[in-house]
């Protein structure tokens, strides 16, 4: 997983609620073994018509935003089916930020696993972000995860919170496995206990 | 001291090791896997050396993508991309030596009902899967919930997650449904009433005269639709009902161990004085018949209402609700009663068990589906497919003009080749009305299986109240 530290870059506003993993990766791009090379098929339905022809209006296709890093989102981004191909084509697409006053929860923790940092602030953040989303490829915000701020295009910075170990290992690009592995010893007294308690399972 | 919840009680026997911030890992009783959201994973493990920790515990089935017509054990019967994907699968339960039903065992299915058929699913267990209806489970008083690839590699490796606690949530229906009222029906009003976010960062036990009424096929459809709410997992404290329905199956304990589960399990419910972050209550006698008319599970309505408008909502929904109405082609007023209909789909987790079945057959019996409706039946396993048939209500399906299909998940989410076509409206009984899920330019109306049959004779979205 590649690290995530300090990142500025143009913000793509995506104000639409409740956008859904269905709408971020359909469901056609799933049969693929691979993680990777999801990203041309982002927001397929919405950024290609049924020819495959670019819709202009979307905001992934305005020439402002096709080398977005950071999304601005509407409440309960990422909401619906467990996919982590969701995850997958942001990150393929070049996205390694998004910002929303809530996220789904299997997505939430999704992001983390691939480095991408979801980041939960409240509706009057947002609303200033999205704003400053909307002032184009000028305008770029910078996300600082050490320091867990947010800055718009003018300055203006908005803290947020972030897990402390989640922070961490996004920080070191850590791998979980590994980390947890290290654990090994409890897992296996665990499992000891347990199979006294409850020897059915 | 307060008491305990049921989920607080489920976590705290599985806690292997808690670090400073509260940060857990949780150990996994039961890991489901599938073959869409499983290749990457098990690549991981190839990549890193890596075993399955416990391959007695983890349990493959494909059913995502799998076609539902007769000859789909040939791979050639598959498109190339599913056939690669199931090869997959067959590959790596083999090489990791884990339960598996392939596509040829008649008790293949769609996993979240293979896992309680089989007695993999018990009260009292923690249960993962990389899909998000996983929640299904958590009708048996077990600790359910979808996780990602990325988890799912992680479980297979250390039979561990890596969790923060969730808070809890009550939903309690009251007193007694009435008739023409399901457990979808129940699933859908609450989200409906608490919107899909309205559970994000809890988890639900559901409780209640009205759900303690439920089967445990109804129980499953109420919590299998907890991730539409937005929670990470709905619960439904173990009761008779739940050890009826487990004792003899192939995996439930036997002898001695299952008088020692029991004991066990009659422990697992909330005490009287528990805490709850968040209480929400409807009484069984308000809730209707419904549907939903937009593109989010939230967007429900009784039968007997009216299409909104944009302006009866507020703020980011207003434009969300735009262009669900758009999407959907509806003009508010219309009466959701005359909105035709031309697909109607009967399956899915959430509705692919025998109960679903036959609440659906009892009002087709002996009726026609509407002239040019197309119409089909999905048994969400082999086993409920056989038992169907066994039951009479394979031949009612027929006659009424269904298609009557093998296991899998199918037009729920539209993987294999069973899929709308642009502007194609379906009345289903799976859990998402999302733009596109059922095939690009689809329109989807959620509802009960006795609901779809319904729309099905009529021809439009229809009160199954008055075909009772």
């Amino acid at each position: 997983m590649d690290k995530f530290t300090k990142l500025t870059g143009i913000a793509a506003p995506m104000p639409l609620v409740n956008i859904d993993t269905d709408m971020i990766i359909p469901k056609q791009f799933l049969k693929t073994i691979k993680r990777s090379g999801l990203g041309k098929n982002l927001f397929d339905e919405m950024r290609f018509t049924q020819d495959g022809e670019e819709i202009a209006e979307f905001v992934l296709n305005q020439p402002a935003y096709r080398q977005a890093e950071i999304i601005v989102a509407g409440d309960n981004f990422g909401c619906g089916s467990s996919r982590e191909h969701a995850p997958w084509a942001l990150l393929d697409f070049g996205i390694r930020c998004v910002i929303s006053t809530s996220f789904a929860d299997i997505f939430f923790n999704n992001c983390f696993k691939n480095g991408i940092l979801p980041i939960v602030m409240p509706q009057e953040v947002v609303d200033v972000l999205m704003d400053d989303a909307r002032k184009g490829a000028n305008a770029r915000m910078t996300v600082d995860l050490e320091n867990q701020t947010v800055t718009t295009s003018d300055g203006q910075s908005f803290a947020f919170e972030v897990d402390a170990f989640r922070k961490h290992c996004l920080l070191n690009g850590l791998d979980d496995i590994g980390l947890t592995l290290e654990k090994v010893s409890a897992i296996d007294t665990f499992e000891k206990t347990a199979a006294q308690a409850r020897p059915w399972v | 001291m307060a008491g305990k919840t049921l989920y607080d009680k489920i976590w705290d026997a599985h806690v292997v090791d808690t670090q400073d911030d509260g940060t857990c890992l949780l150990y996994i009783d039961r890991h489901l896997v599938h073959e869409v959201t499983s290749p990457q994973a098990f690549e991981g493990l190839r990549m890193t050396g890596r075993k399955v920790r416990a391959p007695e515990k983890t349990i493959a089935v494909p059913d995502h993508n799998v076609p539902t017509t007769p000859g789909r054990e040939d791979p050639k019967n598959m498109t190339e991309d599913s056939a690669i994907q199931v090869a997959a699968l067959d590959k790596n339960a083999k090489d990791f030596g884990i339960n598996y039903y392939p596509v040829s065992d008649i008790r293949q299915g769609i996993v979240h009902i293979v896992g309680p058929e089989q007695g993999w699913t018990l009260p009292g267990m923690t249960v993962v899967c990389g899909d998000s209806h996983t929640a299904t489970h958590g009708a048996f008083g077990a600790l359910a919930h979808g996780i990602g690839t990325s988890e799912v590699e992680h479980v297979l490796a250390t039979q561990t997650l890596i969790q923060k606690k969730s808070k809890n949530m009550k939903v309690e229906i009251t007193g007694k449904l009435r008739p023409g009222v399901t457990a979808k029906d129940i699933t859908l009003s609450v989200i409906g009433a608490t919107g899909t976010a309205g559970g994000t960062g809890y988890v639900i036990e559901y409780c209640g005269e009205a759900i303690r009424d439920l089967s445990m096929e109804g129980r499953m459809t109420v919590c299998n639709m907890a991730i539409e709410g937005g929670a990470r997992a709905g619960l439904i404290a173990p009761d008779e009902v739940t050890f009826d329905y487990v004792k003899g199956r192939p995996h439930a304990p036997k002898g001695a161990q299952w008088e020692a589960a029991l004991t066990w399990w009659k422990t697992l419910k909330s005490d009287d004085d528990a805490h709850w972050d968040k209480v929400v209550t409807l009484k069984g006698e308000d809730i209707a018949p419904v549907v939903t008319w937009g593109t989010s599970p939230e967007d429900v309505l009784p039968i007997t209402g009216v299409v909104p408008a944009a302006g009866d909502f507020k703020g980011g929904k207003v434009e969300a609700a735009q262009r669900s109405l758009d999407y959907m082609g509806l003009k508010p007023g219309t009466p959701l009663s005359e909105i035709k209909i031309d697909t109607v789909f009967i399956g899915s987790c959430t509705n692919g068990r025998i109960e679903d079945l036959r609440a659906a057959a009892a009002i087709l019996k002996g009726k026609k589906i509407a002239p040019g409706m197309r119409a089909m039946v999905v048994p969400g396993s082999g086993l409920v497919r056989a038992q169907a048939e066994e039951e009479g209500l394979a031949e009612i399906f027929k006659e009424a003009g269904f298609e009557w299909r093998l296991a899998g998940c199918s037009m729920c989410l539209a993987m294999n080749p069973d899929q709308l076509s642009p502007g194609e409206r379906c009345a289903a009984t799976s859990n998402r009305n999302f733009e596109g899920r059922q095939g690009r330019g689809g329109r989807t109306h959620l509802m009960s299986p006795a609901m779809a049959a319904a729309a099905a004779v009529t021809g439009h979205l229809t009160d199954v109240r008055d075909l009772i």
